[in-house]
């Protein structure tokens, strides 16, 4: 299972590309929301700030986190969303009859969630800045590990939505999409923790996006003490991963035994 | 009669190109290497010794209270083309995916080349290949572009030239540039054939390929089917309803019935040892508990006859029929558990 050829890898990814490269529905839908969400809260912050309010920072709070939630939303979508495609296809068949371990589809996925982030986090870096004069290097190398950690949760996400999906059948595909919007609130994408109930906020912690969001508000109002944030995150997020790559693999193992593997594939 | 007069025909007469340069590189046997066992699974003698393609020993799978196969034990030896039938829920669905290493079984044995399927399933995915009429490749994809996806997962040398060669074998070599999604039934099924030969497998499992195919293209794929096992020396497993298709192409059937095999031999011989006048009517009558001869007393329960003398008798006569080879009925009318898959 945890065998890894990067040929076989490399294999699913072109197959991606090309599904992706073939529709034009599906290269909108990774676009598409993006742009829209940036274009209607950007705009929202645009008219708070005009009112005079007392948060001058709004336009740059709200853009940097509609960004970096794409990329979270990207990676966890790469996977559940391709796994999906596939079953709606009836090719997932001929995939898992394939020499290829679930390491390797899982890898696959990974890889192309990374390439979706990447084209999704440019392009909507590019259109903040002429739109808002928003500077995503202001976060200078923090970038980075705040980009990865995010990263690393949506395909933690992802694979534990994929999970469910195996567990539960088609009644639960919705979750693919219900899931980042479900944390959404919680991890204080758009605000920060402190606007949360108390006992929300302690809820709150325990998601690693919330540490991202808050320590990239904490390096676009100027300070920069950000690793404590990104410490907690990767912790949590390597936390996470295990346990739900563990859970994946007790799923798949389950599917099998109970023959909804070849029923949901097939 | 059909399957004798086609095999006297040349690959010309079925509509497809004749095989070029396969042969010479089907593995003439499974050697010692290609079964090199797992450090401490089983002992290294006793994988060497097996000659069997597949050997299945006393296999059962229970869904929760109910029992989709029971207590099946089976062995089929390189170069068998070997039917695998009953009706819907007879277990035949089930015995492929636990093959496939979709499904594990609740107890018992399956070895494919020596290894486990689910637990060894990459050496055994990589030497076998699998083909559906149920099956689809993304349809917004080219034909060429599905293949060549494939061979990449196989791990195919000289993807292109590989890709022409099956195209041309399956005469759909125009349809290369063509969406997946636009083919009709019989351009599909060639299709899905090319992508199950991509890695020159030792081992087809077919599920019921010319399922939804008119009779002239269902000819067509059975004569290609014969040829290229005939050719290749592979070993296939094939489910149908299609008696025709078992009659003209199986050495060997295992009819299951509630998750048991309840009769084996060639067609023929399982078609007079039961008293009927066809497979077609065999296939009935066992669905409707009314055979004219008596399920008789099982050897052992769920023990395979001799089937490689069968099997070889089969292949070196190139018939479907064998003198040699003996059938097995077994059964057990009252059991009324039925297969969940």
């Amino acid at each position: 299972m945890l065998t890894v050829r990067p040929d076989r890898v490399a294999g699913l990814c072109y197959r991606y590309y090309l599904v992706l490269s073939r529709s034009s529905f599906r290269v909108m839908d990774i676009v598409f929301w993006p742009v829209m969400d940036l274009l209607v809260w950007g705009f929202v912050s645009n008219y708070f700030s005009s009112l005079g309010g007392s948060a001058p920072q709004a336009v740059t709070f709200l853009v940097g986190g509609i960004i970096f939630f794409n990329v979270l939303y990207r990676a966890q979508q790469s996977i559940s969303v391709s796994f999906l495609e596939d079953l709606w296809s009836r090719n997932l068949l001929s995939i898992f009859v394939s020499p290829i371990t679930v390491a390797e589809f899982v890898s696959a996925t990974y890889v192309v969630g990374v390439a979706q982030a990447l084209a999704v986090t440019l392009i909507m870096s590019v259109m903040a800045a002429f739109l808002y004069a928003f500077n995503m290097l202001s976060l200078s190398w923090y970038l980075i590990p705040l980009f990865v950690n995010l990263l690393v949760m949506g395909w933690w996400l992802g694979l534990g939505t994929t999970a469910l999906i195996l567990r539960y059948g088609y009644q639960a595909e919705a979750l693919a999409w219900a899931v980042p919007f479900l944390l959404q609130p919680i991890c204080a994408v758009f605000y920060p923790v402190s606007v949360l109930p108390a006992w929300l906020q302690s809820v709150a912690w325990f998601v690693p996006a919330t540490h991202v969001f808050e320590g990239m508000r904490h390096i676009l109002s100027g300070g920069n003490q950000c690793a404590v944030y990104l410490i907690k995150a990767s912790l949590l997020n390597v936390l996470y991963w295990v346990a739900t790559t563990i859970f994946f693999g007790a799923m798949i193992n389950r599917a099998r035994e109970r023959g909804s593997l070849a029923k949901i594939v097939t | 009669m059909l399957g004798l007069g086609l095999r006297q025909l040349p690959p010309e007469h079925y509509g497809f190109a004749k095989i070029v340069g396969h042969a010479q590189n089907a593995p003439s046997a499974i050697t010692q290497s290609q079964c090199k066992p797992e450090a401490g699974y089983e002992p290294e003698n006793l994988r060497e010794a097996m000659s069997a393609v597949i050997e299945v020993r006393n296999l059962a799978k229970k869904f929760d209270k109910a029992t989709a196969v029971e207590d099946i034990s089976f062995t089929i030896e390189k170069g068998e083309f070997v039917g695998l039938l009953g009706q819907n829920g007879a277990g035949k669905s089930t015995t492929i995916q636990i093959l496939l290493g979709l499904i594990t079984p609740t107890s018992g044995d399956v070895r494919i080349f020596g290894y486990s399927p689910w637990k060894e399933r990459v050496k055994v995915l990589e030497r076998s290949n699998f083909s559906s009429a149920y099956v689809a490749m993304p349809p917004n994809l080219q034909v060429r572009e599905n293949l060549e996806v494939f061979a990449r997962l196989y791990g195919v040398r000289n993807r292109s030239r590989k890709i022409d060669e099956l195209l041309s074998l399956f005469a759909v070599d125009h349809l290369a540039r063509k969406m997946t999604g636009a083919l009709s039934s019989g351009e599909s099924t060639r299709v899905n054939l090319c992508k199950a030969l991509l890695n020159d497998p030792e081992l087809l499992l077919l599920d019921e390929p010319t399922a939804s195919l008119d009779p002239d293209i269902a000819d067509k794929v059975r004569g290609l089917l014969r040829q290229i096992q005939k050719e290749r020396g592979l070993t296939v497993v094939y489910t149908s309803h299609n008696m025709t298709d078992v009659e003209e192409l199986c050495h060997r059937v295992l009819f299951l019935h509630r998750g048991r095999i309840i009769a084996q031999g060639t067609p023929g011989e399982i078609v007079e040892n039961l008293g009927e006048s066809s497979l077609e009517e065999v296939f009935i009558a066992i669905a409707r508990d009314t055979l004219k001869v008596a399920p008789g007393p099982s050897s052992v329960p769920g023990t395979a006859p001799d089937v490689a003398q069968a099997s070889t008798s089969a292949r070196n006569d190139g018939e479907s029929k064998s003198e040699d080879a003996s059938v097995e009925i077994s059964g057990r009318p009252g059991r009324e558990k039925e297969e969940l898959c």
